[in-house]
C-alpha cells in the first residue's frame, strides 16, 4: 500500500506581475524525513513555503500537506503544519507565555492544555527564564526558539522553517539544529530553506536545489556532492618557485591537475586515499619541500558551483542589520 | 498516481484542535492588542495628553475669539473634537493594520485555521475602544471647564452612540489605507494629509456662517459637520442648524446615520478586496 507523503508540490508557479518567482517546482517529501529547499537569496524558496502554507495562493499548480491540497482544503492543512517563517514573527509586545497563549487561543485548543505545553516547551527550549518577559527584551536566538516553541504548540506533523538559522551566531545556529533533529527523530516531518550549504548538508535527507524559480538538482547530500565530481588532493607548496617543477610531476600521476596562478596551491583530480599517498611519497622523493597536502571531497557548494556557474552562499553581512527593530506596534 | 488518503497523520498524539469562531477569535485579537496599549500607554497620547492638549488650546486660546450664537463656545466645541477623534480612528486602524502586515503578524495569523476576517474585525474593535478612551478623556475634561449634555440620558447616550458608528464608518478607510500601503510611515503621513482638511472643513470648530459660501457648502455637505451637528443638538450645546444652512445640516440625526451607510458601502468593499489582494501574495 502507498503511503500519503507528508507534502507534495505539483507543478507550483508563482508570478508576481512579470517576475517569475516560482516556475514549475515539484517534490515529495516522505514522512519523517527532512528536505532541505536550497537556493541563494530570491531563488523562489520563500514563495514555495508560502504557497504550501497557504499564506499566498498559486499562480498555478498545486500541493498537498498531510494528503490535503492547499487549494481546495486550506483549513486541513493550516491544522497540519507549523511555520516558521523567515523573520521572527512572534509579538514583541507580550511575553513569551502570551505569545503561547494568544497562538494557542487562536487554534481553540483547551486552556490546561495551553498551560503544560508552554512549560513543557519553554523547559525544552530553555526560555523557562524569561517566559514573563516581553519578546523584544530576547536575544535573536531566543526569539527564534520561541518562535518554534509557538509552531510547535499544536504539536503540527509536519513544520515547515523558513532560513530557521539566517541571523544566527554558530552557537545559537548548532542549538537550533539540535531541537530539529529531536523533532525528527519524533516523527515530526520538515521542510526548511537555507542558503547554507553546510545546514542542509547536515540535517537534510534530501535536498532540493532551486535556482531561478526552477529546481536545477534534487537528490540525498551524498548523490549531489558524487555529481560535481571526484574527490581531489590539494597541495601547497613551501616555494611558489616550485610550482611548474610540482605541477609536472603531479600530472604523471593525475589526470587533470589544476593549477592556481599566482599562488602555491595545486589541485589534481584523485580516486581517493590511494592517490593521495602515492602523490606524497611522489613529492617526498623529489625534494620539493611542501606546507601541506591533503584530500577534498566536494562541499555543497562546489555542487552549486557545478550546477550554477555561480557560488551559492549569500555574502557575509557586512555590519550587523539595523540595531533594535523599530519601536513596537501600534493598536 | 495513487489515490490521495486524507486522513491527518498521527492523529493520536495531537491536542484536541477547535478552531475558534469569528467572535472568539476577534475577541482574541481585540486582548492582543489591549496588551499592546497596556504595555504601550504612550500609545494612547494621541487620544489623552492630546486630546486635552486641544480641548484646552480651543477653548482658551481660540475660543475667545470665536462667537457662537445661542451657545458657548466650550460646550459648541465638545461635539466637535469628539468627532475629530472618532475619525482619526481610521489613522489609528490603518497604522496598526500595516504594523501587523509589515512585522509578519497577519502571515503568521494566516497560517492559523482561524476565520481570516478575525484580523481586520479585531483591529476595527480595538481601534474603536481606543478612540472611545479618548472620546471619555475629553468628555471628563469637558466636564471640568463647563461642557454638559443637557437633554437627558436617551439623547445623550444617542449621541454617543450616532459617534461610535461614524468611528466604525470611517475605520474600513483606515483598513483599505492599512492594506495597500507598505510602511507605517507613509500611512501616518497620507492620514493625516486626508484627516486634516476632513476635520477643519467642517463645523468642528467654528460655525460655518463666516465661511465664503464655496467653502461653507464644502463644509456642509462634509460628514463630519453632520455628526457634530447631530450631537449639539442631541446634547443641547449649540443652536439648531439655520435655515439657510445646507440641508444635511437641517436634518443632521438622519444624515449622521446615512453617511455612515454610505461610506461603509463605499469603503468596507474596497477595503476587504484590498486586504484579500495583500494576503494573496
Amino acid at each position: 500500500m502507498d503511503v500519503t507523503p507528508a507534502v507534495e508540490a505539483i507543478d507550483l508557479v508563482k508570478h508576481f506581475g512579470t517576475t517569475r518567482a516560482v516556475d514549475g517546482v515539484s517534490f515529495v517529501v516522505p514522512e519523517g524525513s527532512v528536505l532541505g529547499l536550497l537556493g541563494p537569496n530570491g531563488a523562489g524558496k520563500t514563495s514555495l513555503v508560502r504557497m504550501l502554507t497557504t499564506l499566498s495562493v498559486p499562480t498555478s499548480g498545486t500541493g498537498r500537506v498531510a494528503g490535503h491540497d492547499i487549494r481546495e482544503q486550506p483549513n486541513e492543512v493550516r491544522r497540519s503544519l507549523g511555520l516558521t517563517g523567515q523573520a521572527a514573527t512572534v509579538d514583541e509586545i507580550l511575553t513569551g507565555r502570551e505569545n503561547l497563549r494568544l497562538i494557542g487561543s487562536l487554534y481553540g485548543l483547551p486552556k490546561k492544555y495551553i498551560r503544560e505545553a508552554t512549560e513543557r516547551l519553554f523547559d525544552r527550549f530553555d526560555l523557562t527564564d524569561a517566559a514573563d518577559r516581553m519578546a523584544r527584551t530576547y536575544s535573536g536566538g531566543m526569539r527564534r526558539r520561541l518562535d518554534l516553541a509557538v509552531s510547535l504548540l499544536a504539536t503540527p506533523p509536519i513544520l515547515f522553517l523558513d532560513e530557521p538559522t539566517t541571523g544566527l551566531d554558530p552557537h545559537s545556529r548548532s542549538g537550533l539544529w539540535a531541537v530539529l533533529r529531536e523533532l525528527v527523530t519524533e516523527g515530526t516531518t520538515l521542510v526548511l530553506t537555507t542558503q547554507y550549504l553546510e545546514e542542509a548538508d547536515h540535517l537534510a535527507d534530501e535536498i532540493v536545489v532551486v535556482d531561478k524559480g526552477t529546481v536545477i538538482a534534487a537528490g540525498t547530500p551524498t548523490q549531489l556532492k558524487d555529481r560535481a565530481g571526484k574527490a581531489s588532493v590539494v597541495v601547497t607548496l613551501t616555494h611558489a618557485a616550485d610550482l611548474d617543477p610540482a605541477a609536472d610531476l603531479m600530472r604523471a600521476h593525475s589526470p587533470e591537475v589544476h593549477v592556481e596562478p599566482g599562488s602555491r596551491r595545486l589541485t589534481a583530480q584523485a580516486g581517493g586515499l590511494g592517490d593521495m599517498t602515492r602523490i606524497a611519497a611522489v613529492f617526498e622523493a623529489s625534494g620539493i619541500e611542501l606546507d601541506d597536502l591533503g584530500l577534498a571531497r566536494p562541499s555543497l557548494d562546489d555542487v552549486f558551483l557545478h550546477l550554477t556557474g555561480r557560488r551559492a552562499e549569500a555574502e557575509p553581512a557586512a555590519g550587523a542589520p539595523a540595531g533594535p527593530t523599530t519601536e513596537g506596534a501600534t493598536t | 498516481m495513487t489515490a490521495v488518503q486524507t486522513t491527518p497523520v498521527k492523529p493520536a498524539s495531537r491536542p484536541p484542535i477547535h478552531p475558534p469562531s469569528l467572535v472568539r477569535a476577534s475577541m482574541t485579537i481585540v486582548w492582543r492588542n489591549l496588551i499592546h496599549i497596556r504595555r504601550m500607554p504612550e500609545m494612547l497620547l494621541d487620544v489623552t495628553v492630546q486630546s486635552v492638549m486641544f480641548v484646552l488650546l480651543f477653548a482658551y486660546v481660540f475660543g475667545g475669539a470665536i462667537a457662537v450664537e445661542g451657545s458657548n463656545y466650550r460646550e459648541f466645541l465638545l461635539p466637535g473634537i469628539m468627532v475629530q477623534t472618532m475619525v482619526f480612528s481610521s489613522a489609528i486602524v490603518a497604522m496598526g493594520l500595516t504594523n501587523d502586515l509589515q512585522k509578519g503578524f497577519v502571515d503568521r495569523f494566516k497560517s492559523l485555521p482561524v476565520p481570516r476576517p478575525a484580523v481586520l474585525v479585531g483591529r476595527s474593535l480595538s481601534s474603536l475602544i481606543h478612540s472611545s478612551i479618548g472620546v471619555a478623556v475629553m468628555g471628563v475634561t469637558g466636564l471640568l471647564i463647563g461642557w454638559r449634555v443637557r437633554n437627558g440620558v436617551v439623547d445623550g447616550v444617542l449621541g454617543f452612540l450616532l459617534l461610535l458608528l461614524f468611528g466604525f464608518a470611517v475605520i474600513w478607510l483606515g483598513i483599505w489605507v492599512g492594506s495597500l500601503m507598505r510602511t507605517v510611515e507613509s500611512v501616518q503621513g497620507f492620514m493625516f494629509t486626508v484627516m486634516f482638511p476632513l476635520t477643519f472643513v467642517a463645523n468642528t470648530f467654528v460655525p460655518t456662517e463666516s465661511m465664503p459660501s464655496w467653502l461653507r457648502t464644502i463644509a456642509e455637505w462634509n460628514p463630519v459637520s453632520a455628526i457634530a451637528q447631530a450631537c449639539r443638538e442631541l446634547w443641547g450645546n449649540g443652536p439648531i442648524a439655520g435655515p439657510e444652512a445646507a440641508w444635511p445640516l437641517q436634518h443632521p440625526i438622519a444624515m449622521s446615520i446615512a453617511w455612515s451607510l454610505v461610506l461603509t458601502a463605499i469603503f468596507a468593499p474596497l477595503a476587504v478586496s484590498a486586504f484579500r489582494r495583500r494576503s494573496r501574495d
